[in-house]
């Protein structure tokens, strides 16, 4: 499980952080070491929703859902779950969070469940959300595990709406339809709304975020 | 729809439709194995094989399980069980029968069960109402697609760690740029093949 091991080493430098307060877990799950931005976890739903600001929005608020959910389950299940079959355990946790998310889009907002697809599935297997539970609720009390999957989930939401937005914007000339760039000197690219749009925007984000918070400590290969 | 031929389904989900390059699954492995090219030659092949074998198993349980006992909702939880025990079991078989190919491929079977190519595949599968012969070309299309996206990708990423790249772009940004070049010369193969 190398995004296991990968996880681990997140939750790793995090704990450290964290020290077992409210606020630093925040802070941490929010920024510092935001889980899509810095942790490069849980990219495959970040490029594939963010086609428009409105399905970013509804992604995100799923990932603070299940993220809350599953901390809370498995930090409370944590002294009684067997070591040798944790993963296991808490994919199963995670799965049952995102069938009812899935089910509650299904019932009041279908369009919305017909354009994200098969990607509310994927959040099963989307990293952020293993990891969380395996580096920080499998150690820490339910209360505080709570906070840290609502931060971890906010993190990952603000990221993929600064993501959706971008795309948004600059293809279609508009954001959550109010026309901002007229489209009398603004001719909308259509290449962001595609697959290329998302990796460069993703990239270009990822790029800034590097740039504001200095040289990272772990050289890149 | 379901005319479609399982040879179409098959090149348009390796060139047309890339998993990788369109519907962004698979990334995480995507973006930490892609340092060489043996790594990635590696994991393209067991995903290959267990996205196959597991598209099937999954076309079955649907149609056959869950969809008379109208248990269609909890497709998600059962769909992963079935990758996870699957994985196990081919690691298991692989070390038992073919030490060689176990110390080969050996690292990257457990990778696989969280990577999210392999899930989505199945979900594609049922959401596209394929049938059991589609379903198999597309898993077998989609591993193909997966495995060549990560392959080129490596091969990129070998040349590039010779190049001079600004510090911010250092790492993920940049494979995300290039990641950009390549889905786009993937969109020239547009129009080839088409399925939804």
């Amino acid at each position: 499980m190398s995004d296991g091991g990968q996880q681990l080493c997140g939750g790793g430098t995090c704990k450290g952080l964290c020290g077992g307060k409210g606020f630093e877990t925040l802070k941490d799950g929010a920024w510092t070491s935001n889980p899509l931005a810095i942790q490069v976890l849980g990219i495959c739903s970040a490029l594939a929703v963010t086609n428009r600001l409105e399905n970013s929005l509804v992604m995100g608020a799923a990932l603070i859902f299940v993220c809350v959910g599953s901390n809370l389950f498995v930090s409370l299940l944590r002294k009684h779950t067997p070591h040798r079959i944790r993963m296991i355990a808490e994919v199963a946790i995670i799965a049952t969070f995102v069938i009812l998310f899935d089910q509650f889009l299904k019932a009041f907002y279908w369009d919305m469940s017909k354009q994200l697809g098969p990607y509310v599935g994927l959040i099963i297997t989307n990293c952020i959300v293993m990891g969380r539970a395996e580096a920080f609720a499998l150690q820490n009390p339910p209360v505080l595990s709570i906070v840290d999957g609502f931060a971890n989930g906010f993190g990952y939401a603000v990221a993929l709406a600064v993501i959706g937005a971008c795309r948004e914007l600059f293809g279609s000339g508009e954001i959550l339809g109010y026309k901002l760039l007229s489209a009398t000197w603004y001719e909308p690219n259509q290449l962001m709304i595609l697959a290329p749009g998302a990796f460069f925007t993703f990239g270009i984000v990822i790029a800034v975020f590097n740039a504001i918070k200095g040289p990272d400590e772990e050289e890149s290969k | 729809m379901s005319e479609t031929s399982a040879i179409v389904i098959l090149i348009a989900a390796v060139f047309t439709n890339n998993i990788l390059l369109t519907n962004f699954l698979g990334m995480c492995s995507f973006i930490a194995c892609s340092g060489q090219i043996e790594t990635a030659v590696g994991l393209g092949t067991a995903v290959t094989f267990v996205m196959t074998v597991t598209a099937m198993i999954n076309y079955a349980i649907y149609h056959f399980i869950l969809a008379p006992l109208n248990l269609v909702h909890l497709q998600f939880i059962v769909f992963i069980a079935v990758i996870a025990a699957f994985v196990q079991l081919v690691e298991m078989f692989i070390e038992r029968f073919s030490p060689k190919l176990y110390f080969a491929l050996g690292i990257f079977l457990p990778l696989i069960t969280v990577n999210c190519a392999i899930l989505g595949a199945s979900l594609f599968m049922i959401n596209r109402n394929y049938n059991f012969v589609q379903s198999v070309g597309f898993g077998f299309g989609a591993g193909v697609g997966w495995a060549v996206a990560i392959i080129l990708m490596a091969g990129l990423r070998q040349k590039m760690r010779y190049s001079n790249i600004p510090q911010p772009f250092k790492g993920v940004p940049i494979a995300m740029i290039v990641t950009c070049v390549l889905a786009m010369a993937f969109m020239g193969f547009a129009g080839m093949v088409s399925i939804q």
